[in-house]
Formats: structure tokens, sequence, C-alpha cells
């Protein structure tokens, strides 16, 4: 059967890959292609694209709002990584215990997940109205005045970064529960046997064969977060300070290839933040040997 | 065999000679609107069957688009040689069409003979050349709530009001009440260049377009005397608002003035207090905004004599100039009293004369290529004086060093 191996079997491969490589080639990986030559040019989408160079990476390199972008977006993801993590682990830690009800309480943590961006952010607007939100209805209860949440530029960091841990806590748990779940549950059962509560459990148990579930995480929430756009985009109030400074690096690529027309200079902004994630990643990726314990090593 | 192929091949001929005039005779002119949808297809489809009975043989196909979106969309089409043979513009985004080379001349293809408001035709010339024809106009007056002018004792607006008299009558109106505010009047880049214009000393930028002058004394005069309506605690900030739109907080009863435009006159009609509007207070002089939308022929498009005489229908015949003013869409851009005398009739308001009493100060905005830059950083900036970080003349430094670099 000669015909099962070498290029006779790659050709059906081929052949029954093409519909999804086609798609892949034509409305991914061109247009990311393109988008890394559109880096160099100048182009305002009615007149054809003028080569410049590195003038766009010069540009924005220069430029304050670029930096702004990075710092809301670095200051964003310190705030949400630990408190996402943190939280998502609490939650898959209560929904892995077995209870009546459990089946209905974990899929009303997974709600918020699949609930749209334009709803979350309607809702989460009124709670953090200053004069009649429940936030800081709740705050007055206890003699502090609440600031103007999503009208200043830090409280409305906070506040965006709040609602998205509030709707993504269902997913990171749903990670961290599959990591739960594959733990066999004869580890435990040696080691209570040998004495240990439930904190050692937790400690030399639980965190060491979850930790690669955990780095997957990690690497996750960054990549996702680093491109954080609909909840920026929605939650400041219009005509506020917030609305005008609150800026990522992604809204920042939307705003001059759609409002400003500069899709060349969209286009390095893109890639400069490719770079960053890849570099990131990369340095965790080289880092997880000293934290990350897979059983099969 | 030799015959019956002969009649064949002189059919053929003879369809084949008469295909080009058929096809001629029957075009498709696709036309692309922000303004119609949702609430004036039907209109827009009267016009269309009015122009298709009288030039037979010429098809409009329609597609609409929400404003938000319809300028990504229009850019998509254009860039990918597909762009629609009319489509509606904006005065701002005509600019850059223009000077990208998208639109076609129109000035061959059109009467010339059609009553277009001066100003506004002029305003759709690029360099010389009419790239596109006046459709419709708009423009922000002072809309005022006559029963709290009355509760305050106060007499209503006229025409010879300054800014100094609206803060005045703004600050009795506040007195009534803390949840009453005297006057709303935005803060951000449209209202700016029109206080500006109103100042009269103040220009964005010198004649030549090189340079700005958003900087001189004129232009701190007007910014100051708008930041003045939230000093004297006339005028809600956006936190005071706490996510209230400026025209609900009018529809409450507990606003005094607002500066908005004519297009709210069908939302406060159910207003249940008096209201009236006058034309706005002047600062040295009178300026109004002078908003147009207008219609353009691409310069791609392979029928422009049709095209052409739909924009020329479109924006200048007395079918389409009715079914606008009749439906409460937008006013046409032109210069006959009498198609608007329905609209005058309409009440509220009362004094409908002050929209064309406008028309005598109208303010086009500064336009540049790099327009949207241009108002966000604006926009920031005059945030930043509202907020008190920044006082008006440093505010304006900023905003000069950032245009200078827009206009280079």
């Amino acid at each position: 059967m000669a015909g099962n191996k070498g290029w006779y079997k790659w050709k059906w491969v081929l052949f029954f890959l093409a519909p999804s490589l086609a798609g892949l080639l034509v409305f991914i990986v061109m247009p990311i292609l393109s988008s890394l030559a559109y880096a160099f040019t100048d182009w305002n989408l009615l007149s054809p694209p003028e080569f410049i160079g590195f003038a766009n990476f010069q540009e924005l390199l220069g430029s304050s709002r670029f930096w702004l972008a990075l710092r809301n977006t670095v200051f964003m993801i310190a705030i949400y990584l630990p408190l996402a993590f943190t939280l998502g682990l609490g939650l898959a830690l209560f929904l892995n215990r077995r209870f009546r009800g459990m089946l209905i309480v974990r899929t009303a943590t997974y709600i918020p997940v699949i609930a749209s961006w334009v709803v979350v952010s309607l809702v989460w607007k009124w709670i953090f109205n200053p004069s009649y939100g429940l936030v800081n209805y709740g705050l007055r209860l206890v003699g502090i005045e609440g600031p103007a949440w999503l009208f200043e530029p830090t409280s409305a960091m906070f506040a965006i970064v709040i609602t998205s841990v509030w709707k993504d806590m269902g997913f990171i748990a749903l990670l961290f529960l599959g990591g739960l779940q594959n733990i066999s549950e004869s580890y435990y059962e040696a080691a209570r046997l040998d004495g240990a509560n439930p904190w050692r459990l937790i400690r030399h148990i639980t965190l060491p064969l979850l930790s690669p579930t955990m780095f997957f995480v990690v690497i996750t929430l960054l990549i996702n977060y680093f491109q954080m756009f609909a909840q920026v985009w929605l939650m400041p109030m219009a005509n506020s300070a917030a609305d005008r400074q609150v800026e990522t690096i992604v809204t920042e690529v939307v705003t001059n290839a759609f409002s400003y027309n500069r899709m060349g200079y969209a286009s390095a902004m893109s890639w400069i933040l490719f770079a960053i994630i890849f570099v990131i990643t990369f340095i965790q990726l080289r880092l997880q040997n000293r934290w990350v314990y897979y059983e099969s090593d | 065999m030799l015959r019956k192929f002969s009649i064949v091949l002189v059919v053929l001929l003879l369809v084949l000679s008469v295909a080009p005039t058929m096809a001629q005779d029957n075009v498709t002119v696709r036309y692309f609107t922000f303004s119609a949808a949702p609430d004036h297809l039907e209109d827009l489809d009267t016009i269309i069957a009015a122009f298709q009975e009288a030039n037979p043989g010429i098809t409009i196909e329609v597609s609409t688009a929400p404003f938000d979106g319809y300028f990504t969309l229009l850019q998509a089409d254009v860039m990918s040689e597909a762009a629609p043979d009319v489509f509606e513009l904006n005065y701002e985004n005509f600019v850059v069409y223009a000077a990208n080379d998208t639109l076609l001349n129109i000035d061959s293809y059109v009467s010339g003979d059609a009553p277009y408001y001066p100003r506004a035709l002029e305003a759709f010339q690029y360099e010389g050349e009419q790239l596109a024809l006046p459709e419709t106009f708009s423009t922000v007056l002072l809309f005022y709530n006559a029963d709290l002018f009355d509760q305050a004792g106060l007499e209503y607006p006229t025409a010879d009001w300054t800014w100094a008299d609206a803060i005045a009558a703004g600050e009795q109106i506040k007195a009534l009440g803390d949840d009453y505010w005297g006057l709303f009047s935005p803060v951000q880049f449209w209202e700016f260049y029109k206080k500006a214009a109103q100042q009269g000393e103040c220009s964005f930028f010198n004649a030549e377009m090189t340079e700005s002058t958003i900087n001189s004394a004129g232009c701190v005069a007007a910014l100051e005397t708008m930041v003045s309506f939230f000093d004297t605690g006339i005028m809600p900030t956006a936190a005071q608002m706490s996510g209230v739109s400026d025209s609900e907080l009018f529809l409450s009863g507990k606003l005094g003035m607002i500066v908005t435009g004519i297009w709210m006159f069908s939302a406060f009609e159910g207003a249940d207090f008096a209201w009236d509007i006058q034309i706005e207070p002047a600062m040295n002089q009178h300026g109004h905004h002078f908003f147009a939308n207008g219609v353009a022929v691409s310069a791609a498009t392979s029928q422009p004599e049709a095209a052409a005489k739909w924009a020329e229908f479109l924006t200048a015949s007395e079918v389409a100039a009715n079914v606008r003013v009749t439906s409460g869409w937008e006013l046409p851009a032109l210069d006959q009293p009498e198609y608007f005398a329905a609209y005058l009739e309409q009440t509220p308001p009362a004094n409908r004369a002050a929209v064309f009493q406008a028309l005598e100060s109208p303010v086009t905005p500064p336009v540049i290529e790099r327009q949207g830059e241009m108002q966000d950083a604006i926009n920031g900036l005059l945030t930043q004086v509202v907020d008190g970080e920044l006082t008006a003349q440093d505010a304006l430094d900023q905003a000069k060093e950032i245009l200078d670099g827009l206009v280079k």
C-alpha cells in the first residue's frame, strides 16, 4: 500500500483541507501579511498607498497618545491579571465541590462570559453611575462618597477592570475546573492517609498539578487583555474626560484606521502590539520551567 | 443550410447593433445614503418614483447605512473600485473625498439653473470645481423653556441677546432650585469653532491653511466665555448629568436653555411645557452652524449623465423639496421661500423663522484632511480646560502645536 504514504497521502490531506485552508489564507494570513506591508506606507484608503519606510514606526514611538495607550493597557493588565486569576481560581475551587444545585451554579457563573459586551456595558454603566448607581449607593451607606466612576480616567479604568473580571471569571474558572478535575483523587487519598491538612493538600498537590493550567491561563489572559477593545470603547461616558483619555492600543488602532483613515499608521501600531505580546509570551515560555510542573516530566 | 446560417447571422447582427442602445436607455444608478434610513425610506421611494417617471430608462438602486458606519463602508467601496454612482457626503468628508480625486466634476452635467443657496453651493466646490450638489442644511439654535422663564419672571430671549444676557437669565433660572439648570451649551469642537466665529477675531488657521492661529487672543476669549457657563454654575458638568443626555434634561423641564440642532424639533414636540427657539446670542457678532449634506457623483461612474441627473433631481427638484419639508426629513438647501411655507406654519416652535434668520450668519467648520485627529485633539484639550487642568491659553497653545503638525 505505497499509495497511502508520501505525496499521494498528502494530496488527499490537502484536498480535504483545501476549503478551510483557503479561508485561512484569504481571511487571516493574507490580511496579516498585507498589514505588515501597509505598515510601511501612508494610506488613507482613498488614494493608493505610498511607501514611506519606517516613518510610521518613528512617528508612533514619538507619539504621546501611543505611550498613553500603552500605559493605560499595562495599568489595566496589572490590576486585571492578579484579580481575575485569583478570583477565577477561587471560583473553580468552589465549583469543584459537589453539592445539590451545583449544575445551576456552574451555568450561572458562565452566563456573563457569553453575554454581549454591549449588554454588559449598559448594565455596569448603570451600576457605576455616580448619582444613582448601586456602587456609589453602597458606598454612601458606609459614609463614603464614591468617585464619578466612568467620567474620570483613573476611576474609569478601575471600573473597566472590575467589569472585565466579572465577565471573564466564569471562563477562567472553567479552565481551572478542567485542570482540577484532571488531578487524580488518589493523590489526595494518599496524602490524607499521611495526615495532610486541607491547606497542605492545596499547597503540595493541587497547586503543583494545576500549574500547567495556571500557565495556560496567564498566557491566555495576557494575550487577550493586551487586545482589550469592546469594554474600553463602550464603557466611558460620552463627552467625559474618561471618554477622551482612556485609550488602549487596540482602540488607538481602530481610531487611526477607521476614524482618521491612517491605515498605514494603524498597521504599524498593530505590529508593535504583536511584538510586545510576542516578547512577553516568549519570556513566559522560557520561564515556565521554573514553576510549571508537568506530570509527564 | 447556408441560407439558414445567413438568416441567423443577420438576426444576430441586428440584435447586437440594437443591444448597446437598449443598454444605454436602461441604466441603473446605484445610490448610497445615510440620511434616509430608517425613517425616510418611503419618502425616498416617493422621490425615486417621481424621478423614474420623469426619466424612463434610469433605475435608481438604493443602499443605506447608518451614519456611524456609512463612511467606513463608502471607503471600502471606493477602495475596491466598487463605489456607488451617487452618494451622500457631509461637508467635512466632502473635503477629504474631493482632495483624493474620488468625485466627478459635475459642472458640465447639471443644468446650472437650480435655485440652491449660493453659500451651500459654494460649500461643495473644491479648487474651483463643483464636486457635489448641496442636498440639505441644518443649523443650531437657542431653545428655551418658556415656562421656566415665566417662573423666574424673565423676558424671553430676543435676537439681540448676547451671551452675557443668556448667562444672567441662566443664573435666575438656576436660582429656582438645586436641580434646575440655566443653560446647556456643550464645550466641544463643534461649538468652539462657532463661538470663535461669534467672537469675530478668532480663526483656527491662517488664510493659506499652513499654520494654526487657534491660540490668538480672540480664540482664548471665545473659549473662556464657553467655560464661564460652568464657572457661573448655570451649566451641569458631565458628572453632574450622570449619564442623562442634554435633550433628556431639557425634556425633564429642569433646564432653561439648550443650544442644540433644529433636528430636535420632533423630539421636543411632546414636551409638557411651552418652549420656543431664538437665534443664538452673539459675542461680538452672530454666528450659526451651517451643516450641509451634499450629493456627489463618483469619479469612477460609468454613467455620469444619468448619475448627475439623479443628483440634481434629488437635491433641487420641487418634488424632493416638498417631500423633505412635509415629512420633516431635512430642509432642502434651496433659496425658494415658497417651499418652506408649510414648514413655517408648523408649531412648536412658534418662531421657526429663526431657522432662516440663522442662515444670515452661517459658519462652516474649519476642515483639513486630518479632520478627525484635529477634532479629537481639540476635544481632549477642551475637556482639560473644563476640568481645570489647563487654562484656556495653555490648552490653545498646545492645540496650535498639534494643528501645525496636522497641516504640515
